[in-house]
């Protein structure tokens, strides 16, 4: 039982970690409901991977990456803004995913379940999330220059198409690996609440992507401990623990405006 | 056309017959022109005349026909008309040194490029990006352009929603970097007043070339209302340089 809780807890804290590192650009670029919606397209992609007996985080991983690189391209070709095409693809695909999934996964795959991650899904998660923080790393303030301007950022040498190419596919690794604990309608949570916590208290964007990623870890860390020793579920508490650590930052900032 | 009074062997930057069309309407057609380095050039015209389209095509941005050809080893800084500051929590330091670690080679530090433009490092370095005044935040935006020493710089509307003074004040800080760092400088403006006393020559457009010349030859009335489409009259001001 220890063990266990061990395993959810780094699992939670890696994935909080590198979801609060990746969201800090999503909330910047405006982008919090597209990040939200998108991880629900991952149901269909963990239905298939359970039906057809492979790994459903592949496809999971499969199906939220060939997503947002079709939403970028239909923004493209039609000028629609990402949450409209977003708000069209994720109803499609949940509805898609509740009707594929065997019933006995669904809730699983719908809010998390934190007993059934084992040692090897917290290696994983702890590989996968050091990767993405890396790899982010690199491009961070590519991307930042191109939210500013685009020109500006292609004047100064960005290839802005392949940093928010690599970003996408980043981000779509992240939640792919947070699904295990938070489940897919919950795991846009971690992309958007530390980040939007951490935009409450910081004046830099140093402090602002370090409090971020730390929010997310420890909104993780006391979400999966509340779960546990109340016997709840890991995904609902980690959103709830994170929303309190919001709401103190709120305050903060009504006495300091 | 070829500048005025320039020589091919000077020429930095010739372009001949660029004509760009987006979604099928034609934004410049048939557009020449020649410049010498060291110049400073006005872009003049009404809203919608292909200004910023032709400064995006001079970079690349844009798919054209015709030519454009950049004589001499060049590197372009650019400062864009608008940014999207929004509220991303960046403050100037980290702007600057955004654009150090991404072009990594050859860039004066921080505190010098914003001495370049008359700001001081200790007051401004930790202030948000986005809650700098309209002069401040165009000065940052050209010490961000010159971070890595370019010969060229292509400035879209220098002076778009800030006060007189700070206009005039970047005007000559333009003119001083021109002279002082053998820049050629490319501007884009509305107001043909004030530009065509700092400016070396002069390009009016209106997806067509109208006028390309010296600058102090754009007084003609006939040529203001070919350009603008209505009397216009151009007055007369001395800049401290």
């Amino acid at each position: 039982m220890i063990d266990g809780i061990a395993f959810g807890i780094l699992t939670g804290v890696s994935v909080g970690f590198s979801a609060g590192y990746l969201g800090s650009l999503i909330v910047i670029k405006k982008m919090a409901l597209v990040g939200d919606a998108l991880s629900h397209v991952a149901l269909p992609g963990l239905a298939i991977g359970i039906l057809f007996g492979f790994n459903p985080f592949l496809g999971a991983f499969a199906f939220l990456f060939a997503s947002a690189v079709a939403i970028s391209h239909i923004e493209k070709v039609t000028r629609l803004s990402p949450e409209t095409i977003v708000g069209a693809l994720f109803t499609l695909a949940l509805a898609i995913g509740i009707l594929i999934m065997p019933e006995p996964e669904l809730l699983e795959a719908l809010f998390g379940d934190i007993a059934s991650v084992g040692l090897l899904d917290t290696m994983f998660a702890v590989l996968f999330s050091a990767f993405a923080v890396i790899l982010t790393r690199t491009i961070y303030k590519k991307i930042v220059l191109s939210l500013i301007s685009e020109e500006l950022a292609i004047s100064t040498g960005i290839n802005v198409s392949r940093v928010n190419l690599l970003y996408l596919l980043l981000v779509s690794l992240n939640v792919a690996i947070g699904i295990k604990v938070l489940g897919t309608l919950l795991v846009g949570f971690m992309l958007v609440v530390p980040a939007a916590t951490a935009k409450n208290i910081a004046n830099d964007m140093s402090k602002y992507s370090i409090f971020s990623s730390i929010f997310g870890a420890i909104s993780a860390a006391f979400g999966i401990m509340l779960s546990s020793y109340m016997a709840l579920p890991s995904g609902p508490s980690i959103v709830l623990s994170g929303i309190a650590l919001f709401l103190v930052t709120v305050l903060f900032r009504w006495r300091k405006p | 056309m070829v500048s005025p009074d320039g020589s091919m062997s000077d020429i930095i930057l010739e372009v001949s017959n660029l004509t760009v069309k987006i979604r099928g309407q034609t934004i410049l057609d048939d557009v020449s022109f020649k410049l010498k380095r060291g110049k400073i050039l006005a872009v003049i015209g009404p809203n919608g005349a292909g200004k910023s389209v032709l400064f995006k095509t001079l970079m690349n941005f844009l798919p054209h026909d015709g030519r454009i050809v950049w004589h001499g080893k060049v590197k372009i800084g650019y400062v864009p008309q608008r940014l999207s500051v929004g509220d991303i929590p960046i403050s100037v330091r980290e702007f600057l040194s955004f654009k150090k670690a991404v072009v990594k080679a050859g860039c004066l530090s921080a505190d010098n490029c914003l001495n370049l433009v008359g700001l001081d490092f200790e007051e401004l370095s930790d202030k948000q990006l986005g809650a700098l005044s309209g002069g401040q935040l165009q000065r940052t935006l050209i010490a961000f352009a010159v971070m890595d020493l370019p010969n060229v710089l292509l400035f879209d509307e220098p002076t778009a929603g800030i006060d007189l003074d700070s206009e005039e004040a970047i005007y000559e800080m333009l003119n001083r970097l021109e002279k002082e760092h053998e820049m050629t400088i490319l501007l884009i403006s509305h107001d043909a007043h004030i530009v065509r006393d700092f400016s070396d020559y002069m390009l009016a457009l209106n997806r067509k070339v109208i006028f390309f010349g010296e600058s102090k030859e754009i007084t003609n009335p006939s040529l203001l209302r070919e350009i603008y489409g209505s009397e216009t009259v151009l007055k007369t001001r001395e800049l401290k340089v």
